[in-house]
């Protein structure tokens, strides 16, 4: 007879974000625009000349075009766990969002859900703006380059999920410091982004594969160079995984948190 | 339905420590229902398992005749809440925050304009309409924030101190909105702990301490019940008007600067008062629901 927790209410939630979003969308544009240039003129100009070419997967491919994906994937991380961690508190903890809502119909798992949604929903809206971008310098291999859209979704939920768990959390805003010192900034660095994973020892090799980033970045740079084959659907499965672990933690986190 | 709200034997901890402790009560359709209480009574942890925030610890709420547990969402789609904090939205315009809110409510845009347009008019904030809100003053967002609670045509409005922190003006124009609506019939819930609120509002009240109701009724009656009809308040009481008071069965509060003499027929008392033992510093008053409120909760300080 009870109501479910989670309905399709969430999106109203959602909604809200969208008309924020909606009233500053000319400033939030320019960063996924702009970023990829500058890294693509650093890395591409800059350092290529050092590095030349990268052997993956049997092929040699140019530098820009073997780190092209991985910004990609790193801004999808970047989105979602941004969103859900800093812009998630200061609603939750600021403005008192969370309370005004849940003096109405919605509940907090559609509170909570809806954010999620929203944080990787930006992944998606700068993944389409970057591969856009890249795109125009020939980087990115059609029709197997668009499949980095759907899965910028589902990296969405797993970065905005775990971000949305230690905003469950923190005490403070400067603690968000912790997770991204300990968490954000070993997988930027060590997830096969810049150089391919098998430069690493290899302990650090296994380590890294518990990087969800390691398997978005091997997913986006495959599609990217159209090299699909069967073994990417581990690292979709561990992707899928990692959201079923977080997104369930995030909202008894926050039910904790927030429900006295 | 005769009632709205039936509140039972409700009861709320927090790690052991007992913020409402078995309280009852019944709020009836149409009615303006008050709960008095200083800071820290419990008022507004009682409202919130009302609206279904926080869960119950022990005892039954029903709202329009349907438990939280069970009826949740249908409840809070029918009822409108201003929490204690003014937390409306500061991404948002005036008019976006009734619109959004809306949408929460799933109603439709056109009906949600309709609605938020008629409620700015209400609240007299038609032309701030695309302000932001922090440039609003406290008495707007006061104002919009009942507004705010109005979008979904409640049934019943729960009113969490709607006028703590307001300077005198705009507490009277929130309070003349309030009985705008309550001469329409809307039932209300309202925790206060400014007295002159809860007499001018609320048709009947209890005060609230401790987690615990000490007293339930209607003001005048719990004014007469309590306190009598009159109060003589003395400034600076000379040791002769001391001897006098104690020698007479009289109901009276020692302040030590201040003596406060209670009574039925007060004016008789005054004369003689006023007459021999102080020629000024004395004044005679009718008794308010601040009287009964102190005289019941006590002088000390709270918080
Ligand atoms: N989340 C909480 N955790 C622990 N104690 C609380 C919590 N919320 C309220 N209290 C305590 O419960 C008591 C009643 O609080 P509250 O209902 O806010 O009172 P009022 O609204 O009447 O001022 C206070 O002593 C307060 O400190
Ligand atoms: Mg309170």
């Amino acid at each position: 007879m009870a109501s479910p927790r989670i309905s399709k209410r969430f999106v109203r939630v959602w909604q809200r974000n969208l008309t924020v979003y909606q009233k500053m969308w000319k400033i939030l544009f320019l960063p996924p625009l702009l970023e990829p240039l500058f890294y693509l003129l650093a890395f591409g100009v800059g350092l290529a000349v050092m590095v030349g070419g990268v052997y993956y997967r049997g092929s040699e491919v140019s530098y820009v075009s073997f780190i092209a994906p991985a910004l990609i994937a790193i801004n999808i991380m970047y989105n979602a766990f941004f969103e859900n961690t800093y812009a998630s508190f200061v609603r939750m903890y600021f403005q008192k969002t969370f309370d005004a809502m849940m003096a109405t119909p919605l509940s907090l798992e559609e509170i909570i859900t809806g954010e999620i949604m929203w944080g990787a929903t930006k992944s998606v809206i700068a993944t389409a703006i970057m591969l856009a971008v890249v795109s125009l310098f020939g980087l990115v291999k059609y029709p197997e380059g668009l499949l980095i859209i759907p899965l910028a979704f589902l990296g969405g939920v797993a970065f905005g999920a775990i971000g949305m768990f230690f905003t469950s959390i923190v005490k403070t805003i400067e603690m968000f410091n912790l997770p991204i010192f300990l968490f954000v900034t070993p997988m930027f660095l060590f997830s096969g982004t810049f150089f391919p994973l098998e430069n690493l020892p290899l302990w650090a090799q296994k380590l890294a594969l518990a990087f969800p980033l390691t398997h978005l970045v091997k997913l986006t740079r495959s599609f990217s160079l159209g090299l699909i084959d069967s073994a990417l659907l581990w690292s979709c499965a561990y992707l899928l995984l990692f959201c079923l672990i977080w997104f369930p933690l995030a909202i008894s986190g926050m039910r904790h948190r927030l429900i006295k | 339905m005769q009632y709205v709200l039936e509140v039972e034997s409700l009861k709320k901890t927090f790690d052991g420590f007992v913020a409402v402790d078995g309280i009852s009560f019944r709020v009836s359709h149409g009615e303006c229902f008050g709960i008095l209480g200083p800071n820290g009574a419990g008022k507004t942890s009682t409202i919130r398992m009302i609206y279904g925030f926080s869960p119950i610890t022990s005892g039954n709420i029903k709202v329009f005749g349907l438990s939280i547990s069970q009826g949740w969402r249908t409840i809070k789609s029918r009822i409108g809440v201003c929490q204690q904090d003014n937390n409306l939205d500061p991404d948002l315009t005036v008019l976006q925050n009734l619109e959004i809110f809306a949408r929460y409510f799933d109603m439709p845009k056109d009906q949600a304009l309709h609605r938020a347009d008629q409620l700015l008019k209400f609240i007299a904030l038609d032309n701030r309409k695309n302000s932001t809100v922090t440039d609003l003053s406290g008495g707007m967002m006061r104002r919009l924030v009942l507004a705010r609670a109005l979008i979904n045509n409640p049934d019943l409005l729960i009113l969490d101190e709607p006028t703590t922190g307001l300077d005198p003006q705009s507490r009277h124009q929130v309070w003349n909105k309030l009985e705008d609506l309550r001469a329409k019939g809307l039932s209300v819930l309202l925790t206060t702990h400014y007295m002159e609120e809860a007499s001018r509002l609320c048709d009947r009240l209890v005060i609230m301490d401790r987690g615990r109701i000490l007293v339930e009724g209607k003001p005048m009656d719990l004014i007469k019940e309590h306190v009598g009809q009159d109060v003589i308040e003395v400034a600076e009481p000379g040791d002769e008007l001391q001897k006098y008071i104690r020698s007479g069965s009289m109901v009276y509060e020692d302040l030590g600067h201040r003596l406060i003499i209670y009574g039925h027929e007060g004016e008789k008392l005054f004369r003689t008062i006023s007459d021999e033992y102080c020629k000024e510093g004395c004044i005679l008053r009718m008794a308010t629901l601040e009287d009964v409120f102190l005289k019941l909760t006590g002088r000390e300080l709270r918080e």
